[in-house]
């Protein structure tokens, strides 16, 4: 059995180990845009700040692809796909053959339409090993840069530039800082963490166009820079399947096996949907973990397995200059906020469960919630008085500690 | 595999688990050198009203943490353990988020630091167990 990988990232990584459980000897193609051993896409902001480099960002050692019997396509991009023929059309015209396919082919940069954006010689977006090299190399000590995005991507790009440049200034449309994941008060201590160090922002505002060295903001606001960061957003990458018929919403549909709507065809990673069972609907839930798992289980479900991804959340952990945050889950229930202005923990119950959580600073054994909700613990089967204050294992009932940490049926 | 696991009947709250922990993982030749230090080991005693016991890493079959890790620092070794590779590790905590029991923590430097069984420092096997006055805590195949 032929099988063909379309991405080198964490899905097609997950992909490939989940086929090797399974199955040690089929041949595997990995085919990527990008000219690189696989690397984690998340680490570029720490290769900025030199907490990582590029040997230790691998996201896989060395012997990879080799110890997983895969051939390696890197630098080509894969033009179509062929569900018919069962192959896939490479941008060098040549074709590769497949009898079972993965599309792991992630997301793009959302660049919005702005004014004179086309006419600024130093813009970059900050998704790639590429854009970060790119940036670099355009950092001097003396730049102002200003980065459009107040979102994970821009403060994390904050972050890895700090102190390498003169000034940062962050513009978002929204009111708060990392409106997705954070409530208002969390954002305000993250923001004002951030402010500490310098970094400015200007919220509920956005460029209405760029001149020479200047941005023009809604407000009327001007603000100089060099150098400009685009981090709205990302889109997934689900041309190929949208050109050949599959099934297309936001983003590639699969079922909980990874499979989309073409024979023999899978998806998995931020390109995909994946099902959020905190809100019980379909959505892009583009992180690390979530692709790594997705792929995995396609792996297993394509090499004649049986697996499922059925506890996927959203989830995140991120940190700026030490201050740590961790979020999981949805929003909408019952709210217990805990904080004392420097540490702040927000707990959402919605039908006896444990739906979500905001945790700023003290972030330890977070894990403990993040298990509550994924596995959809029964909130009358534990003492949730004492999981509030503190996530613990005491907290859990006796027949779940003695299953878990005295491995007692 | 062999793992920890608790008799919680039988923990006395000594805390001496955390300190062997540490002591096993310091590098130090004599224990009596922690006296006045901060430690920070892998195994930590939750305390409850009747109830007292010591948590460590589960070396879960099914290992969300490794599957998470965003830098490929986690792993797990053809023995069953999960290691991590705090060269690889860049501190985002992403296993904090994850892990079910609470067993994964940063060290003084910030990176993760989390229970190997003693396999990477001299002692060679669970230095908590060894010293667990009353077998609260066994290391035994269940």
């Amino acid at each position: 059995m032929k099988i063909v990988m379309i991405g080198n990232s964490a899905a097609a990584v997950g992909c490939i180990e989940g086929i090797r459980s399974v199955d040690e000897f089929s041949p595997i193609t990995v085919i990527a845009s990008e000219p690189y051993h696989t690397y984690s896409r998340p680490l570029i902001s720490y290769l900025l700040c030199g907490h990582t480099d590029r040997e230790r960002m691998k996201y896989r050692g060395n012997d990879f692809y080799e110890k997983n019997k895969c051939s390696c396509l890197f630098g080509k991009t894969v033009t179509a796909i062929d569900p018919e023929k069962k192959e896939v059309s490479l941008s060098d015209g040549s074709s590769v053959p497949y009898d079972k396919l993965l599309v792991a082919t992630g997301s793009s940069p959302f660049v919005p339409p702005m004014a004179g954006l086309e006419n600024v010689k130093n813009k970059f977006t900050f998704l790639s090993l590429d854009d970060a090299l790119a940036l670099e190399k355009a950092l001097r000590k003396t730049s102002k840069v200003l980065i459009v995005g107040a979102g994970l991507i821009g403060l994390k790009c904050a972050e890895g530039i700090y102190g390498r440049c003169k000034s940062i200034t962050v513009v978002d449309l929204a009111d708060r800082v990392m409106p997705s994941v954070l409530d208002t008060d969390s954002s305000d201590i993250v923001k004002k963490h951030l402010e500490e160090k310098g970094i400015e922002f200007i919220l509920s505002d956005s460029v209405a166009s760029f001149a020479d060295g200047e941005a023009t903001l809604k407000s009327g606001k001007t603000v100089p820079f060099d150098i400009v960061v685009v981090a709205v957003g990302v889109r997934p990458n689900t041309k190929l399947i949208a050109d050949c018929g599959g099934e297309v919403r936001r983003g590639i549909v699969v079922d909980e096996t990874g499979k989309t709507s073409l024979p023999d065809v899978y998806a998995a990673g931020d390109c995909a949907e994946s099902h959020d069972i905190t809100t019980d609907t379909d959505k892009i839930l583009a992180l690390l973990p979530n692709a790594y798992m997705q792929g995995e289980t396609a792996g297993v479900n394509m090499a004649g397995g049986d697996k499922r991804f059925d506890k996927a959340i959203p989830m995140n952990a991120i940190g700026f200059f030490g201050l740590h945050i961790i979020t999981a889950g949805s929003y909408d229930g019952e709210e217990t906020v805990l904080t004392d202005g420097r540490n702040y923990k927000k707990l959402i119950v919605k039908d006896g469960l444990l739906k979500g959580f905001i945790l700023v600073g003290d972030v330890q054994k977070a894990g403990i919630y993040t298990s509550m909700i994924r596995e959809q613990m029964p909130l009358s089967s534990l003492d949730f008085d004492a999981m509030k204050e503190e996530p613990s294992m005491m907290a859990m009932n006796e027949s779940y500690r003695k299953l878990k940490l005295s491995g007692i049926k | 595999m062999k793992k920890v696991y608790v008799n919680e009947e039988w923990c006395l709250g000594c805390h001496l688990c955390e300190y062997n922990c540490a002591f096993a993982n310091s590098g130090l030749s004599d224990m009596a050198k922690l006296k006045g230090k901060t430690i920070t080991p892998n195994i930590r005693v939750e305390e409850g009203d009747k109830i007292c016991f010591a948590v460590n890493c589960r070396h879960c079959d099914d290992p969300i943490c490794v599957k998470s890790c965003i830098a490929g620092a986690l792993s797990k070794s053809p023995d069953g353990v999960v290691e991590i590779n705090k060269d690889k590790c860049v501190g985002c905590f992403t296993c904090v988020l994850v892990c079910p029991f609470g067993c994964v923590r940063p060290d003084e430097q910030g990176v993760i630091s989390k229970c190997e069984l003693c396999t990477k420092n001299a002692v060679g096997e669970p230095n908590c167990v060894k010293g667990c006055p009353n077998h609260a805590i066994v290391y035994e195949e269940r």
